[in-house]
């Protein structure tokens, strides 16, 4: 141990910030820094207030019709004409979604709200509201739906899983078995009886979902591990049964249907939820000592890496078709998922490799050892530290993702850019093109530019050894 | 895999006969047999489908009259071509986009990344504020966005917009004054080709020089007059009699000159704009990864603020630099196929589009089109291994 004398830290001088000052050193500091100052200046002078004129000042942002937006000639006018993104606005949020259903997409976002709160890195507080919450609003939910019993049975199977939590459940202070059996048992429970009660086959599913909550929550008994459980295997069921229809009074909502942010949306989380462990699954093929896994891992990744994101789509809208057997139809909305999740997951592959990579081999002879076997190893030390280091790099890859959905316009899908690129080539609309997409622009850019704050926070968390 | 520093996973090497050897072989041949049979059960359907619908498996109908035209292209073209021939023409926009996209993406990236580290606030919040703008946004609406929102709405070519009298803006695209020349026009391109030798000798030669004697020689200078001057002389001289041709309004469109479709320039607008950001931040994570103490040790040694620049920090930043700004490259290569949303006719629009909406041979025009895009890939990730072990640090 070495001793270090510390001199005292002493505040900055106060220097006198005027803006004379500020301006002398930061634009006007020598003769190029002055010219680059002054010609862009005058470029922006040049460029900025006719935009902005454009798009708030002489701007229309009253009315219903094409009409409104028209000069008294009878021309389009000066201004931006937000009127028309007014009335497409349903169109752009749910595409051709039944006006009358569309709350089921706004049941289902909520949904996945609560449950992305329970797992991301939040207070825990924020937490356990979402939580309890989440409990109470599916209970209740589904009671308008399917009467008093769904309801009860809906909040006790949501409750079930939730009871495993140690740092929420009234039950903490039982023992881990008792507790996961009480859990398990009640969450079977209001499966088995809602499955006998509505007389679906689909409650066996249920059942077997659950068990595998038990065993899940044995090993992981936190509140992130329940809403994990619940986001990952309930609600990609519960979400496909609420969004497409067809049972429990619900009509049936064919994917042709479905547009708008609602399908980019959806196939974006799809497509980060497939790639990651697909991503991971391919990276440690890579990595393998078997050289039929290894060259069958690196071949994949790197064909998906070397070809356009269009080429892999077209593969899976035209000739994926070809190489089923004859009448078998894959919804096309299905076909894009697998394209974009076997693309997005080559490059999530490459993401993981660089954190496989970048750890000290002294972790696995640790984790050796200590004794522990090779799943392990590799869930307990190996992975939890390699998906850490490359967090930044996997939230590029989904923002990459998020971006690249808008592809799906290519093969006929009505994502935001489908149903935008429809609605500004309307025969009663023409000439709008520029609000159209600034307006699209603009849910794209806070979307992609949040994911990358947010990256930037849970990165300076990570750092400090927090969450 | 050159830092791969961790222990392989798998059995010893060595051992011949242990359960785990036994277990890896039992793996692998699952594998195996589940790849086989996939490949066998998908081929199998194909075939099947594809008898039913009475189209042939194979690569005759490159043989075929394409019939359909394609309104931008670098070769002779005309309806009566064959598939071929459209594979050819596709082919070749798709490089010259590309290169194009490239070209004009590296010199913005290198302007957007140099400004956003710039000591001038509003230089650096400017470029800041591109960067994050274009990033952020899908290259396919910004695509859109200059076709339809920015070029469609131009003037038709009556109302152009002038430029100069000589190059003229319209809904058609930009038209400019081409030049004509009946003489041997060859003459100039060799006397380009002889200056490029010239300059790459004396290049050389400096080099040489300066390593053997330490004095140091303009070759950049020298080299770019060599190469400039000599076609200059050529011209001047009278052998190859050149001339301008202006494009002309006559009726509805624009005739003489050198046209560049509406379909090329948002093309080359936005892949220049999204890849120049992305090269932006390349560039400045570069610059940033020279330590300070290079400057500083170089500027303790007397060298001028444009040698330390020179000398010191451009070396070691294009170390970082250069292989993820070559990753960006191959990306402006694959994203050029989104030019089939605006109708350009690249490779994807048609081979894998009107080909393949023709013939109905999905398997090969898009194994094509795939080989196609994997071959330029590869090779240039093949040259850019080559670099980097070129480049790297070499430790005496």
């Amino acid at each position: 141990m070495s001793t270090t004398f510390e001199t005292p830290v002493l505040a900055p001088p106060k220097a006198s910030r005027s803006p004379w000052r500020w301006a002398r050193e930061n634009l006007f500091f020598s003769a190029w820094g002055t010219l680059a100052t002054l010609s862009l200046a005058l470029l922006l002078a040049w460029a900025l207030p006719p935009l902005v004129k454009w798009a708030l000042l002489d701007a229309v942002w009253s009315g219903a019709t094409r009409e409104a937006c028209l000069t008294p000639e009878g021309t389009v006018g000066g201004g931006a004409c937000w009127v028309f993104v007014k009335v497409r606005f349903g169109q752009l949020m749910y595409g051709f979604y039944p006006l009358e259903q569309r709350w089921r997409v706004d049941a289902a976002a909520l949904i996945l709200a609560l449950g992305l709160a329970t797992v991301l890195p939040l207070r825990a507080a924020t937490q356990r509201a979402a939580a309890l919450a989440g409990v109470v609003i599916g209970g209740l939910g589904a009671g308008w739906l399917g009467g008093p019993v769904l309801g009860v049975v809906v909040a006790l199977f949501l409750a079930g899983p939730l009871l495993l939590a140690r740092d929420l459940s009234p039950l903490r202070r039982l023992p881990a078995a008792a507790r996961v059996l009480l859990a398990v048992g009640l969450s079977a429970l209001a499966a088995g009886v809602g499955g006998v009660a509505f007389g679906t086959p689909k409650a066996f599913g249920w059942v077997a979902l659950v068990l595998a909550a038990g065993l899940f929550g044995w090993r992981f008994d936190s509140l992130r591990a329940a809403g994990l459980y619940l986001l990952g295997l309930v609600f990609p069921v519960l979400a496909q049964a609420l969004l497409s229809g067809g049972a429990y009074g619900l009509p049936f909502v064919p994917t042709e249907q479905w547009g708008g942010l609602f399908l980019t949306l959806t196939i974006a989380l799809t497509g980060m939820a497939a790639s990651l462990p697909l991503g991971i699954l391919l990276a440690l093929g890579r990595r393998s000592a078997l050289p039929v896994l290894r060259l069958t891992c690196i071949g994949f990744i790197e064909f998906i890496r070397g070809v356009p994101m269009i080429t892999v789509l077209f593969l899976a809208s035209v000739m994926l078709p070809l190489f089923l057997p004859e009448g078998v139809g894959v919804d096309k909305l299905l076909r894009a998922l697998i394209g974009v999740a076997l693309f997005s997951a080559a490059y999530m592959a490459e993401v993981v490799r660089g954190g496989l990579q970048a750890l000290d081999p002294g972790q696995r002879e640790a984790a050796e050892s200590l004794g522990l076997g090779r799943v392990q190893t590799m869930g307990l030390v190996i992975l939890p530290q390699a998906l850490r280091v490359v967090i930044p790099g996997i939230v590029n890859t989904f923002i990459g993702l998020l971006k690249d959905t808008s592809l799906v316009a290519v093969i006929g899908l009505l994502d935001l850019i489908g149903i935008i690129k429809t609605a500004t080539s309307d025969p009663n609309w023409l000439g709008f093109a520029a609000e159209g997409y600034t307006f699209v622009g603009l849910v794209f850019w806070v979307l992609c530019f949040s994911m990358a704050r947010y990256s930037l926070r849970l990165e300076r968390t990570l750092r400090n050894g927090v969450a | 895999m050159t830092n791969d520093r961790s222990v392989p996973e798998g059995p010893p090497r060595g051992a011949t006969w242990t359960a785990a050897r036994v277990r890896g072989l039992a793996i692998q041949g699952v594998i195996l047999a589940t790849l086989v049979g996939l490949l066998a059960w998908g081929i199998g359907n194909a075939i099947h489908n594809l008898n039913k619908a009475g189209i042939a498996a194979g690569f005759h109908f490159l043989g075929n009259r394409a019939g359909f035209d394609i309104n931008f292209r670098l070769i002779d073209y005309s309806p009566a071509a064959t598939y071929g021939r459209a594979f050819v023409v596709g082919v070749l926009n798709t490089l010259t986009v590309s290169v194009l996209g490239i070209v004009a993406a590296t010199a913005l990236g290198f302007a957007l990344g140099i400004g956003r580290l710039s000591r001038n606030w509003l230089v650096s919040r400017t470029a800041a504020t591109v960067i994050e703008t274009v990033r952020n946004l899908p290259l396919l609406l910004q695509l859109l966005f200059w076709y339809t929102a920015v070029l469609a709405p131009l003037p038709r070519p009556r109302d152009a917009i002038s430029l100069g009298g000589v190059a003229f803006l319209s809904n058609r695209g930009l038209t400019v004054p081409g030049p004509v020349s009946d003489g041997p026009v060859w003459m100039v391109w060799a006397a380009m080709g002889l200056g490029l030798a010239a300059a790459v000798a004396v290049g050389l030669w400096s080099r040489r020089r300066r390593i053997l004697t330490g004095r140091r020689f303009p070759a950049g200078w020298v080299g770019l007059a060599l190469i400039v001057l000599p076609p200059l002389a050529v011209l001047t001289s009278g052998a190859v009699p050149l001339s301008w041709d202006v494009p002309v309004l006559k009726g509805f469109n624009f005739d003489g000159g050198l046209t560049l479709v509406p379909e090329l320039i948002a093309l080359w607008l936005a892949l220049t704009l999204y890849s120049g950001a992305f090269i932006g931040e390349t560039v400045r994570a570069g610059i940033l990864s020279v330590p300070k103490g290079q400057v500083e040790a170089a500027q303790a040694m007397g060298l001028t603020p444009g040698a330390v620049l020179r000398l010191v920090v451009v070396p070691q930043a294009m170390r970082v630099i250069i292989p993820p700004m070559t990753t960006q490259h191959l990306t402006l290569l694959k994203n050029s196929s989104l030019a089939v949303m605006i109708g350009f006719p690249d490779l994807v629009a048609v081979f894998s589009g009107t080909t393949l909406n023709q013939t109905g041979q999905a398997i090969e025009t898009i194994g094509m089109t795939m080989a196609v895009y994997l071959v330029v890939s590869l090779a240039i990730s093949f040259g850019m291994n080559l670099y980097n072990s070129k480049m790297a640090i070499v430790r005496r």
